[in-house]
């Protein structure tokens, strides 16, 4: 009964602190990308504008960690039984994504574009019986390169 | 030192090729953090401190491939490459690699 009791907790506490940490992650995530959106980054290798010289390049790089709440958990364990789309942990990847690469654009405030962006997926002590944490973590990384001409705001004070 | 992970540096032309660089780490998080972890796993939400110590190993993984290019007395790196893997419960290894070349 104890059991029962503790396990009911802590679906409940996982599926409103869960609900209520996801909104507020994507609210921030949509807020910032807007800010970004004149820093694009492409998986090319070469820069979308070949006329213009570039001045300098660097390696940037983001990364987060982030894991799936308790009821989140659960119902991904009831879908494994009947097969089909885990939306739950859909949600989980994207959201540790947009926030790799907003982290890694944050890094180079200045630069006009990111070439060649990567992003690697890795699951954090899956499997181990001991510690059971479904955590994820995503690395992004690319070249950032910065076109001749100092960027508008900087030539302009 | 110049780095990048593609296959130039823009702007720049290589001269000297000096073959493969590369730095790891391993790293095991203490129990402390690792018992908040699972707290906050209840919750969700980001693992701070899990994001901070696999940063804390990139930057030193980044590290120790610069100096070993710079020991062969190159000054940049190219088509660098990440890779991350969990070797025990609890420690991860980070591996950085890449081609160090010279740039003029």
């Amino acid at each position: 009964m104890d059991s029962l009791i503790i396990f009911l907790v802590l679906l409940s506490l996982g599926y409103v602190f869960g609900k209520l940490a996801e909104g507020r992650h994507y609210r921030s995530i949509h807020a910032r990308e807007e800010m970004l959106v004149r820093l694009p980054a492409t998986s090319c290798k070469k820069p979308m504008e070949h006329s213009i010289p570039i001045s300098h390049a660097e390696l940037v790089h983001g990364h987060v960690v982030i894991s799936v709440d308790y009821f989140k958990q659960m119902l991904a364990g009831l879908r494994n039984i009947f097969g089909g789309t885990i939306q739950s942990y859909e949600t989980l990847l994207d959201r540790a994504r947009r926030e790799a690469i907003l982290r890694m654009k944050e890094r180079c405030p200045t630069a006009n574009q990111i070439l060649n962006l990567r992003i690697e997926t890795s699951s954090i002590s899956k499997g181990g019986s001991g510690d059971r944490i479904g955590a994820v973590e995503v690395l992004a990384y690319g070249t950032a390169i910065y076109f001749q001409q100092a960027s508008p705001s900087l030539s302009h004070p | 030192m110049f780095v990048s992970n593609i296959e130039e540096i823009p702007g720049k032309t290589i001269t000297t090729c000096y073959g493969i660089v590369s730095g790891s780490t391993v790293r095991a998080k203490h129990v402390g953090r690792d018992i908040f972890a699972s707290i906050k796993n209840i919750f969700g939400g980001e693992l701070k401190a899990y994001t901070e110590l696999l940063g804390e190993s990139r930057d030193e993984a980044l590290g120790r491939m610069k100096s070993q290019a710079q020991q062969l007395g190159a000054n940049a790196i190219v088509n660098v490459r990440f890779s991350t893997s969990s070797v025990a419960a609890g420690a991860a290894e980070i591996y950085v690699y890449g081609t160090a070349v010279t740039v003029e």
